[in-house]
């Protein structure tokens, strides 16, 4: 084996603490898939550009790629095998990008999964997303195969559903909006 | 009636462990493999003289290194050429290691084996090569030029002259009324899925086999190769393509040395050995598109009539032609789109440059045919003052002239015969679609508020579902489950769900039943790939004949058991019955077991096969002559000939004076592809195809320097689009003539969308900016050259231009 000094690190990772042992230069990205073998993030640019590595670090999207292993300890990383429920019930988004055909290929996936996913959370429940604030949302992710349009309405139908499972409708939800 | 799946916009099915993070993509495979690290040419013109390796043999966890010397047997032999033709007299192809030269930047030279990519990199960083530089030769005018070569026995860098040609082109353009010449450019572009290359080799060394994953648009053929180079039985190699991150053409050209020398290492040291590419390799070392220089005459008369067209075209094949000539063949067929013309010359010089070998991005060809007939029908109207949809439409092939002769032969070696369409009423609905009676008024007005907008369409006929063949096998077993598998691959284009959709019409099954397995040579060893917008045309055929096999079969054993006829039998969500009487049923799943007459029981299922529970005449054997056991069917599909699917694109663009950026107001699409699986399925195809036409026709440039470097190896300089950068609506009119080929009616979809961007989005740009587009892409600095050398005087202005000024003074 490799001279090179290992660290262990205690990764949190889907609200589980997973040791690993890695060299400092470990990306995150391949810590994930090669030595937690949580092969949902994908690496597509190795750069930062493509965002198909982000994942959640503390809630916060991040491009896996770009951060060494090491660096997340002491955080809580989610990935894409991370954002259903425990009880195997799909995350809005997950839904929605089935409804909506905004997937191919699939392999940018996971990074538009965890990014408007994070999004998300800046709305509440029965507030609207408008077009626009999707493609927002989206900007720094690339996708070769859909040209975004199924992906952009993907992010509209993913907060219906979480207005639908927070038991609202959209108009009463709206109403609460603008008073 | 079983429900109606064919022709639904079902969700697909694929989606359920891919949206979770479940897809099994090449490097999510063998975790404990090897890994490889490639030393790569950074020269793109070099005799090799040295290769120093000792600093790298000392790096701890390094397992080998490899360079040409060590290759044997058929590995030091060149690659293949894939498709030979006649016109492809000078055909060249690199080794899987070079040997002795390199061509262009990013050939591999040394192959590092070591525990894991980092050590492998670190290793191949150790690795000093020696060369001996020489003059590269960037872009066709240079190979054309000739001062130098790209390889030292082919002087004029000449690859290929292909000469399509019907008629009289000379004679009809002395005589025609009117003639225009032009030369015009189109950039290289590339497939750049989000997932590169990669390959996984485990060799089995108590079985003696091997079984390698390749993110692959050939499975089967690549078995082929691997055996054929490694020497080894076609039985003893396995090739699987998992998951794959996107094709787009790139995938189809096989073996990549990486795919020979994987599995190769992997035998020589007993160990799972994987390659991945990193984007940078997919850069430099896989294949681009697209580039050509057309030479275009053409004459016509007063009304637009087009009467003869001569193209010369300099298509730009790179360092090496393993592909053959397939792109210029389908450029120089593919040009006519959907026009009769009378006369035709088409002379594409496939010359060689020191840079990364060309072979099929979606479209192969198409686009930049379609830009060279598209822009000669907006130079007609252009020069006659005439609605460049009117020059279109006289000269349109008529919907009562199918089949269309066009008196060439296609790409699949089989006459280029369009088989059904209507142009007429198409071209009809893309006016309505977009807006284009009306638009001028628009137009003035917005440019006497200093805004600029322009209108521009193209039309295409795309050749698809080319031969020679595709099979299917669809098996229900004793669960009721249906296996269904085919042997061509998927990346991305929804195959489990479209092959599911029309086997469970076709049986009468539940689609939930179906499962569908594509790419796997151990499921399915006799296809050919999925490129050339095939898939469905040939695969979806050969497993609706596959089904109706199975149905037949399903139906004779179910009127042996409920002895009545097999004409009164149908199959409903699974259940055979007899039509109009509910009490007479049989499982399909029991006609499973009934298939295959057993010794054995080992559980309540099998107990009615076996040779005491059933009842069979004691004059046949249990197995008639004429049969064998199981609910199977297999069957090929082999088209006479490609099926024409067409297109027509228009679009509405504004120019920013201030910034030149371009925004795209409207985009339309009318697209007729026959008879639809799923219309879901196809429009995801159309929206991903015109994103990638807009990044051609805007953004995206292969920027090689003088020297052959590639200067913008990276997402972060070549420019994708973004979702800031695609239309925000695509308005999509289907149009469905069914193709009279096959027996489902279907015609090709895949590359329909990004054929005609660059030819729309030219003209519509010339439309708004009243300057000749001559290049593409037009990005903002391009657009703001034009503007100046407009302004400079330097710039050719259109007729329309001026035409325009004059009604504005007057």
């Amino acid at each position: 084996m490799s001279g090179e000094e290992q660290f262990v690190v205690s990764l949190s990772v889907n609200g589980t603490r997973r040791p690993v042992t890695v060299p400092a230069r470990r990306l995150l990205s391949d810590a994930l898939r090669h030595d937690l073998e949580l092969t949902g993030t994908h690496v597509g640019c190795e750069h930062g550009v493509c965002g198909a590595c982000t994942v959640l670090l503390d809630g916060v999207p991040v491009r896996s790629c770009l951060m060494f292993a090491v660096q997340a300890e002491h955080h809580e990383v989610t990935t894409v095998e991370g954002l259903a429920d425990a009880d195997g019930r799909l995350h809005p988004v997950q839904e929605a990008f089935r409804d909506c055909h905004g997937l191919q290929c699939g392999f940018c996936t996971p990074g538009f999964l965890t990014t408007i996913a994070a999004a998300l959370e800046d709305y509440p429940p029965g507030a609207s997303i408008s077009a626009d604030e999707a493609r927002e949302i989206l900007g720094g992710n690339l996708c070769r195969c859909t040209g975004y349009q199924n992906i952009v309405k993907a992010v509209g139908r993913a907060q219906e559903i979480r207005t639908q499972r927070a038991g609202l409708s959209g108009d009463e939800a709206t109403d609460r909006d603008s008073t | 009636m079983t429900t109606k799946l064919f022709g639904e916009p079902i969700a697909r099915r694929e989606d359920a462990r891919l949206i979770v993070g479940k897809g099994r993509y090449l490097d999510d495979i063998g975790h404990g493999a090897l890994g490889v690290a490639f030393v790569r040419s950074p020269h793109a013109n070099a005799r090799i003289l040295d290769i120093d390796v000792s600093a790298a043999v000392e790096v701890a966890g390094v397992h080998a290194i490899y360079s040409y010397e060590d290759l044997d047997g058929p590995m030091a032999q060149p690659l293949p050429v894939l498709i030979p033709h006649p016109s492809l007299t000078a055909p060249r192809t690199g080794y899987p290691l070079a040997n002795g030269s390199v061509s262009h930047v990013g050939e591999p030279i040394v192959m590092v084996v070591a525990d894991d990519r980092y050590l492998a990199e670190d290793a191949a960083e150790r690795i000093v090569v020696d060369y001996e530089f020489r003059t590269p030769v960037v872009g066709v005018e240079a190979a054309e030029r000739a001062d130098s070569a790209v390889h030292e026995d082919i002087p004029d860098n000449v690859a290929a002259r292909l000469v399509q040609e019907f008629g009289d082109v000379d004679a009809a353009l002395l005589q025609a009324p009117h003639t225009v010449s032009f030369t015009q450019t189109i950039e290289r572009s590339a497939s750049m899925p989000l997932e590169g290359k990669g390959v996984h080799a485990r060799w089995d060394a108590v079985d003696e086999s091997l079984r390698v994953y390749t993110s692959t648009q050939t499975s089967t053929s690549v078995r082929a190769a691997i055996a054929t180079k490694l020497d080894l039985s076609l039985d003893r190699v396995e090739v699987i393509a998992p998951d794959v991150g996107g094709g787009f053409g790139v995938k189809i050209v096989h073996p990549w040395p990486e795919e020979l020398l994987i599995p190769w290492a992997a035998i020589r040291l007993g160990r799972e050995v994987k390659w991945a590419e990193d984007r940078r390799e997919h850069f430099v070392s896989s294949a681009h598109e697209r580039g050509q220089l057309q030479r275009i005459t053409a004459g016509y008369d007063d009304e637009g009539r087009l009467l003869a067209l001569d193209a010369h075209i300099l298509h730009d094949h790179g360092a090496y032609t393993p592909y053959g000539i397939v792109v210029p063949i389908i450029t120089s067929t593919q040009l006519l789109g959907p026009y009769r013309l009378a006369n035709y010359r088409c002379q594409v010089d496939s010359v060689y440059t020191n840079t990364v070998i060309v072979t099929p991005y979606r479209g192969a060809g198409r686009p930049q045919g379609c830009f060279a007939m598209e822009r000669t029908m907006d130079r007609v109207a252009d020069d006659l003052g005439l609605d460049r949809a009117a020059v279109r439409e006289i000269n349109l092939i008529r919907a009562d002239e199918f089949p269309w002769d066009n008196h060439l032969i296609f790409q699949d070696g089989r006459p280029l015969i369009y088989d059904s369409g209507d142009y007429p009423s198409m071209l009809d609905k893309l006016r309505d679609l977009v807006g284009w009676e009306g638009f001028e008024a628009r137009r003035s007005a917005a440019a006497a508020d200093g805004r600029w907008l322009g209108i521009g369409m193209a039309l295409y006929v795309e050749g698809t579902g080319v031969g020679p063949y595709e099979g299917g096998h669809v098996q229900v077993l004793p669960s009721g489950k249906v296996l269904v598998s085919t042997g061509l691959t998927s990346q991305g284009q929804g195959h489990e769900t479209a092959f599911a959709q029309i086997v469970a019409e076709e049986l009468g099954v539940p689609i939930e039943d179906i499962e569908v397995h594509t790419g796997d040579t151990r499921r399915f060893a006799y296809a050919i790939g999925t490129f050339a917008s095939r898939a469905a045309v040939m695969s979806g055929n050969a497993v609706a004949l596959a089904a109706r096999a199975v149905r037949e079969k399903a139906l004779r054993i179910a009127a042996e058991v409920l002895e009545v006829d097999a004409a009164d039998l149908d199959i409903v969500d699974g259940v055979v019955g007899v039509r109009g009487d509910p009490g007479a049923v049989l499982q399909l799943s029991s006609v499973a077991v009934l298939s295959n007459p057993l010794r054995y029981a080992f559980d309540e299922a099998s107990r009615a096969a076996t040779q005491f529970a059933r009842f069979a005449s004691y004059d046949q054997p249990p197995v008639p002559d004429d049969d064998e056991p199981g609910l199977e069917g297999r069957d090929y599909y082999s088209p006479v000939r490609s099926t024409f699917a067409s297109g027509a694109h228009a679009v509405i663009v504004e120019v920013d004076p201030g910034t030149c950026a371009v925004t795209i107001e409207k985009y339309a699409v009318v697209h007729d592809c026959g008879r639809l699986i799923n219309p879901r399925i196809v429009e995801g195809q159309i929206h991903g195809g015109v994103a990638q036409g807009v990044g051609g026709a805007l953004y995206e440039v292969m920027a090689y320097d003088e020297m052959g470097q590639l200067q913008n190896a990276s997402f972060m300089d070549f420019l994708m689009p973004y979702v800031s950068e695609v239309p925000q609506r695509i308005d999509i009119g289907h149009q469905e003539t069914p193709s009279p080929l096959n027996p489902l009616g279907i015609k090709g979809a895949g590359e329909a969308g990004v054929i005609p961007g660059s030819a729309a989005i030219a003209a519509a740009l010339e439309d708004a900016l009243g300057i000749r587009i001559a290049s593409m892409p037009l990005g903002p600095s391009q657009i703001y050259d034009l503007i100046r050398a407009a302004q400079d005087g330097t710039a050719e202005m259109t007729l329309n231009s001026a035409r325009r000024s004059q009604e504005e003074s007057t």
